[in-house]
């Protein structure tokens, strides 16, 4: 292991939004304090979004509208622009992202977008960060991953974890830049809502989506998981994303554009 | 050190991840993936408690020899030669004989493990994704190791 010759690397970790939230930078630079003021910045905008977003705070526009659709004649702008991407993401999904009708905090059921928020905040706030030439990044919000790196720059190696066995990897791809997500019952439980029965979906285990932005892999990820059984066709043919899925009975597939080591074993099967 | 385990254990994953994949073309009534390199607890301890000062890269080595694991063919066990903070050898101690199918893992399984346990000493992760983690379960994360291991 040669340190010598590896940029200088530097992690922030915070518990911001009910996830512990880290930060890595590779660079000349992340010693410095003008760096550290802009991860200060990040996390800071983080604690903004989940004051507006979240349905856990009765204070929050999200928790004083207890479940109802914002107004989008009345609604700020960032509050639009959610409700906005929460329609497209239904959309996109065939209906199986549906933030309209969740299971929300306090009880009952209703409008509650924080399956797209997170990884929207995230793309948002590491803009703070966009800036540093020289510098990679690797942003992990409670095991949804977003990238970058410079020019020349090895690519990060992020380890898709086993829903079985948290501390092994199931596999491990490396990625230059963009996003992976997971999505899943293997921390929480089912907590993930088939929009279309009502009930929690438990037919995906896990599932991992690799592509280019967090916002949309995460979408995608949550989808898939409440899609059930047919899900890894449904993502293939998603342009530009990736995915490895465990279903509830442990067995493990990747799409045919699988980025990790996990499709080239199965075509040697 | 922190690099060493985090490493061992891509290590580990790897070859369960060889093992599961043979065991799962048995489908989802079949047993469980085999671990193949033991716990991890066992396979950081030994290499993790030598130091490399000098440069060398000498002092950080030895072998750790893997609980037997169940596979479909039967017990399989490997030995793990690390030297200068690196996997240099991986060896089936024991591996089923006497049929056709344990020849066939003889002679094609242990040397894909080996391959694939040899390639794992760069197989070092910077992150983990998986299902959203909630703050009480960070703290046994993989991911807190990760972290922890460059918040100086």
């Amino acid at each position: 292991m040669n340190l010598a010759t590896e940029p200088d690397r530097r992690a922030w970790v915070m518990q911001v939004m009910g996830l512990p939230v880290s930060v890595h930078l590779r660079g000349p630079w992340v010693r410095t304090d003008p760096v550290a003021e802009r991860v200060e910045r990040v996390f800071a905008e983080l604690g903004e979004v989940d004051a507006v977003f979240s349905t856990y705070r009765p204070e929050s526009v999200l928790g004083r509208l207890g479940g109802a659709l914002p107004d989008p004649a009345t609604a700020e702008p960032v509050v639009r622009e959610v409700v906005g991407l929460c329609e497209l993401a239904r959309i996109r999904t065939d209906g199986w992202f549906d933030a309209r009708r969740l299971p929300l905090p306090g009880g009952g059921t209703g409008f509650d977008p924080s399956g797209l928020v997170k990884g929207w905040a995230v793309e948002r706030a590491a803009r703070h960060l966009a800036d540093l030439p020289d510098h990679d990044l690797c942003l992990n919000a409670g095991g949804d991953v977003l990238l970058r790196t410079a020019p020349g720059r090895p690519a990060w190696r992020v380890g898709v974890e086993d829903p079985d066995h948290p501390e092994r990897m199931l596999d491990v791809v490396e990625r230059a830049g963009g996003a992976v997500a997971t999505s899943g019952t293997a921390r929480r439980g089912a907590h993930i809502v088939d929009p279309r029965a009502g009930r929690p979906a438990e037919a995906v285990r896990s599932v991992t989506v690799v592509g280019p932005e967090l916002l949309w892999a995460d979408v995608y990820a949550t989808a898939a998981a409440a899609r059930g059984a047919d899900a890894l066709d449904w993502l293939a043919t998603l342009d530009g994303y990736a995915a490895l899925l465990v279903d509830a009975a442990g067995r493990v597939r990747a799409t045919p554009n699988w980025p990790g080591t996990w499709a080239t074993h199965t075509c040697t099967a | 050190m922190r690099r060493i385990t985090l490493w061992l254990l891509s290590t580990v994953a790897v070859l369960v991840l060889l093992f599961s994949y043979k065991t799962s073309t048995m489908g989802p009534g079949g047993e469980s993936g085999a671990v193949a390199a033991g716990g991890s607890d066992g396979v950081v301890a030994n290499p993790g408690s030598a130091t490399d000062s000098s440069g060398s890269g000498s002092a950080s080595g030895g072998t750790v020899t893997g609980s037997v694991a169940q596979t479909r063919w039967g017990p399989v066990q490997v030995r793990i030669t690390v030297s200068g903070g690196k996997i240099t050898d991986v060896q089936a101690v024991r591996v089923p004989d006497g049929n056709r199918r344990d020849q066939e893992i003889n002679g094609y399984a242990v040397p894909v493990l080996r391959q694939e346990a040899l390639a794992a000493q760069s197989a070092q992760i910077d992150t983990v994704s998986g299902a959203t983690v909630t703050s009480d379960g960070y703290r046994e994360s993989l991911q807190s190791a990760i972290d922890a291991a460059h918040l100086n």
